[in-house]
């Protein structure tokens, strides 16, 4: 083989989408290569996008599954509005994915699977790659099931088999064409399938035969550099949101002393945190998969009751069946995790789909006056924070605390560097041991006789001698804590149930706002996973020369003390949710500010070029300017 | 050997603290007034179970009682032990976390028909499958009683309450044939008003390890007053109840000088279940000897099948089935003591190498 001279072109960023049936191993091949990329040293942003099918019919249209990673040598935000470069292994992965491509984009597709009969499938009449329909891409078409089956031969594998691995052929491609390293790979490669040594061969080859493809063809000529981002110094991983979420209640578990209870009812896309604190008994963590939401959570508060960390894992609809639990723990004031990876809803909605619509769901979803905290992570790793933050609260204040996660976290990832425990707030569960009520043989426990900096009321443990006493759903009597229905002891205990959950604001660091030079007119204010793309957006209208000033919540209950007067220091308050509006709603509700929403329900993240649009409009407004992001460099995300 | 024929397995109170002071009933009640209706069923249960725990012999701290809600749910408030008073149905699951959190409890819920039949009837069967180490009161008064008197799940069809003027049209279960479905390791029934037979259930149910299922006959006569007179009514009880001991032939009615029955129960060739005949009809080898420790609960089954749906003219009572197998809390536990490597003192150090893991690289 001789080999072609070839380029090095160097770029900032890139936007890279695998996609193929949900058969053809597109979320590994994503993985991998985001592996690759964390190991190089690039910032990065993932987007994973699958079917809620397991196997949809093959070839079709709602079967296909992609992963997009967005990489760059600088700090970036998101997984990237639209692609650079596609790689299709199928007519169907083609055409649902061809309108999100800019003019010039790359495509890469291999032409095994353009069949007259996947052509069909796929809603094509005539075969896209003949002809000029796809003129203004650089398309390069690669029958890369071909070459995988014959770079796997010697192995002497079914021809289903073989083709199978033609992923890891793209793969080898693509990180040829990229500079990757490979080393990883080849470990994952060798340790997934160290019990099928023929598969694990063929794979491996596969792999190689991509790279080697793309270093010898005459297809390729480019190849791209894009240096590593300089980042803080720190040690850094590659992390999921289910997966630092995970992390961060193993953390506040090790930080407070105690262990972990998870209780959880299987759904998508929460799963992976039963999963994987089912791995990590050894820090004392015990899991039970009960037989329905609302076991996962009684089970829970069992745990708590008795002196463990209840926690219970959900998605929206699982909440919906939790909350009557979830008022007994706001009743019985005991510490209760509950996370919510929200998906698209109302009912079965769109489950493996992103959205933020159950804001109102946590703030609100009980019957009574039932005030529950609120934590959002922003960001894959930030959940793993977001996680500790919630115990703190949890344990801290005796209540229920609501952890918002959504699909977009629970599954994409980003470069998370590793935090050092020393860092980490310790918690002290501080169990009462003693009576706290009169004194001498007339000494008696009061289970709900407070504290009076938090009101959190004493958390004693079963076992505990002389403590002896009776929680539950009825209203209790203030410090006694016997059965009460007098009315004035009723409205005395709803206002202090809403000062306890309240007061956790005075232990909140002020709102971060981020307003370089002070004179922005334009806020822009999100929660959640929104942060990457709001992020982005505000940096593109700064980047065209306009102000704008961006601030994140962590803590949508109970807000920080200072966010009604940040929120009055600016003309313009910008929103942005996917939801029709409901932190819009709380915020105009609690502070009298007329806030303008952005808001979007697609079941995908916010793009940051339209919400660049949204908030120049909005300067253009507040400063009666004329805004155009298009006449400076504005491709910074 | 308990009164009941039951032998004494691994005790469900084996992890839990005891104590060598003399305890008394008033040292379990609490100093809340009891509210249930004047002549309820349910004063003469929580009067036993005050007297029984002192039998147990247990640290009062380390006694949990978890109930859902209905009449019978008010229970742990009278008990000066710790309790929590749940919501509907969930009782079992709320003790679910408490039993398997800790080993030094022991744990028991107090739930009646509609509670743990009706809206809790899923949690119940996990519960029983899954053969948590806890103790189940079910007190069976075969109506609602705290939402005013509507029909139960336990209720014979074509009861008139107030939600079915014309009689209701549900099939009602038998909660001793549910129990055996769900594969329970220890289902018994009981009678409100025995103290001495309830004292002894509630000892071997105590005693077994997993979950034990009490049916407690119990009436209320406010809304279904008279539900269980055949079986109360001293002139009828003896045709009513049909005795389960373990080890001996299930025979009841009139006794003779042997103690003999003049019923017996013989299995039925043609349904393969168990039928009711006279003793003096059949060979006395032919009469059901009761084995509660059979692995196979058709048997059980069968007998339970005798319980009237309707109004209750027959019921067998007794403990039904006792059989020893693995219970989930001691399991779960028993994975975590596996897993555990090292103690508390270095999960940090653990930790910080968990989370560690993976493709790692440094930014100086």
């Amino acid at each position: 083989m001789t080999h072609t001279a070839k380029q090095v072109k160097q770029l900032d960023r890139v936007i890279i989408r695998f996609a193929g049936d949900s058969g053809d191993g597109m979320q590994l091949t994503g993985d991998r290569f985001t592996q690759e990329t964390a190991a190089f040293g690039n910032d990065l942003v993932t987007l994973p996008n699958f079917p809620a099918e397991i196997r949809a019919p093959q070839g079709t249209l709602p079967g296909v599954s992609s992963f997009q990673v967005h990489f760059a040598d600088h700090d970036i935000l998101t997984a990237g509005d639209a692609p650079d470069v596609l790689v299709a292994m199928n007519p169907a992965a083609l055409r649902a994915n061809l309108g999100d491509l800019p003019k010039g984009a790359t495509i890469i597709v291999d032409t095994h699977d353009f069949t007259a009969r996947n052509l069909t499938k796929a809603g094509y009449s005539e075969n896209p790659l003949d002809g000029d329909t796809l003129a203004e891409y650089a398309l390069h078409t690669v029958d890369l099931t071909g070459m995988t089956v014959e770079a796997v031969k010697e192995f002497g594998l079914s021809r289903k088999d073989a083709s199978r691995a033609k992923n890891m052929f793209a793969l080898g491609l693509l990180s040829w064409m990229y500079g990757r390293p490979t080393e990883s790979t080849h470990a994952f490669l060798a340790k997934r399938f160290a019990k099928v040594p023929d598969i694990r061969d063929a794979n491996i080859a596969a792999f190689k035969a991509g790279w080697n493809f793309g270093e010898t063809t005459e297809t390729f000529i480019v190849r791209y550099e894009i240096k590593p981002a300089p980042m803080a110094p720190g040690t850094y991983r590659n992390i999921t949101g289910n997966l630092a979420l995970s992390y961060g209640l193993i953390a506040g578990g090790v930080q407070s002393g105690l262990s972990v209870f998870l209780g959880s009812y299987p759904i998508t896309p929460a799963s992976d945190i039963l999963h994987e604190l089912s791995k990590h008994k050894g820090f004392g963590v015990t899991t039970f998969q009960a037989e329905d939401e609302i076991a996962g959570v009684g089970a829970a508060i069992g745990a708590s009751f008795a002196g463990q960390l209840g926690v219970t894992s959900t998605s929206g609809p699982g909440v919906a069946l939790k909350s009557e639990a979830v008022g007994l723990a706001v009743m019985t004031e005991l510490p209760l995790i509950v996370v919510d990876v929200q998906r698209g809803g109302p009912s079965t909605g769109l489950p493996t789909k992103t959205e933020q619509a159950d804001l109102l769901q946590a703030m609100f979803g009980r019957n009574g006056e039932a005030p529950v905290p609120i934590v959002a992570p922003q960001s894959p790793g930030d959940c793993f924070d977001a996680a500790v933050e919630a115990v703190r609260i949890a344990i801290t204040y005796r209540t229920p605390v609501m952890i918002l996660s959504d699909g977009y976290l629970a599954n994409g990832s980003e470069p998370w560097r590793i935090p050092i425990l020393d860092e980490l707030p310790a918690i002290d569960p501080h169990f009462a041991t003693e009576k706290n009520y009169g004194s001498g043989d007339g000494a008696e426990f009061w289970p709900y006789l407070r504290d009076d900096a938090t009101l959190a009321r004493p958390w004693a443990i079963p076992g505990t001698p002389g403590l002896e006493h009776r929680i539950g759903g009825l209203e209790k009597g203030d410090g006694h804590g016997n059965i009460s229905y007098d009315p004035a002891n009723h409205d005395f205990m709803v206002r202090t149930r809403q000062a306890k959950v309240d007061r956790i604001a005075d232990s909140l660091p002020p709102l971060e706002v981020d307003d370089p030079d002070g004179e922005a007119k334009v806020l822009v204010l999100g929660w959640g996973s929104t942060y990457g793309p709001i992020g982005a957006g505000v940096r593109r209208v700064r980047k065209a020369g306009y102000r704008v000033a961006q601030a994140h919540l962590r803590h949508l209950n109970p807000f920080p003390n200072d966010l009604g007067d940040i929120l009055r220091r600016y003309d313009k308050v910008l929103v942005p949710e996917m939801n029709l509006g409901q932190l819009s709603l709380l915020l105009r509700g609690k502070y009298l500010v007329d806030v303008v929403g952005y808001n979007e329900v697609r079941g995908l993240p916010l793009k940051a070029a339209v919400l660049a649009d949204v908030i120049g409009g909005l300067v253009a407004e507040a400063e009666g300017i004329e805004v155009d992001l298009t006449t400076k460099e504005s491709s910074d995300d | 050997m308990t009164e009941l024929g039951i032998p004494a397995l691994r005790s469900g109170t084996e992890d839990v603290p005891t104590t060598d002071l003399k305890q008394t009933g008033k040292d379990f009640t609490s100093d809340q007034e009891v509210r249930w209706c004047p002549g309820c069923g349910d004063y003469a249960v929580l009067k036993a179970v005050q007297s029984f725990l002192p039998d147990l012999g247990l640290r009062r701290e380390n006694i949990v009682f978890v109930s859902g809600i209905g009449c019978s749910s008010r229970f742990p408030y009278y008990l000066d032990t710790y309790g929590m008073h749940s919501i509907h149905g969930r009782a079992p699951t709320i003790a679910t976390g408490i039993a398997t959190a800790r080993e030094d409890l022991s744990v028991w819920v107090v739930t009646g028909d509609g509670d743990a039949l009706s809206i809790g009837g899923n949690h119940l069967i996990h519960t029983l499958r899954r053969n948590v180490n806890m103790t189940i009161l079910l007190f069976n008064n075969r109506i609602y009683g705290l939402t005013k008197g509507q029909y139960s799940p336990t209720s014979e069809t074509g009861k008139v309450t107030k939600s079915t003027p014309m009689g209701s049209l549900d099939h009602p279960f038998n909660p001793v044939s549910l129990a055996l479905g769900a594969e329970a390791t220890f289902v018994a029934r009981t009678i409100d008003s025995d103290r001495k037979h309830l004292t002894g259930v509630l000892a071997a149910a105590a005693a077994h390890r997993g979950t034990s299922l009490v049916e407690i006959y119990q009436n209320c006569p406010i809304f279904n007053d008279g539900a269980f007179d055949a079986i109360k009514n001293p002139d009828t009880k003896a045709d009513a109840l049909i005795p389960l001991v373990h080890g001996e032939p299930v025979t009841f009615g009139a006794r003779d000088d042997e103690g003999r029955g003049d019923k017996a129960l013989v299995r039925d060739e043609q349904t393969g279940g168990v039928k009711i005949v006279a003793t003096a009809d059949v060979d006395a080898s032919d009469i059901v000897v009761h084995d509660a420790h059979n692995d196979d609960p058709t048997m059980a089954f069968a007998i339970s099948r005798l319980t009237d749906a309707g109004y209750l003219n027959t019921s067998p009572i007794g403990i039904f089935r006792q059989v020893e197998r693995s219970t989930y809390d001691d399991a779960a536990r028993e994975q975590v003591a596996v897993a555990k490597n090292g103690d508390a003192a270095d999960r940090a150090a653990r930790l910080t190498a968990l989370i560690g893991g993976g493709d790692t690289w440094t930014v100086l």
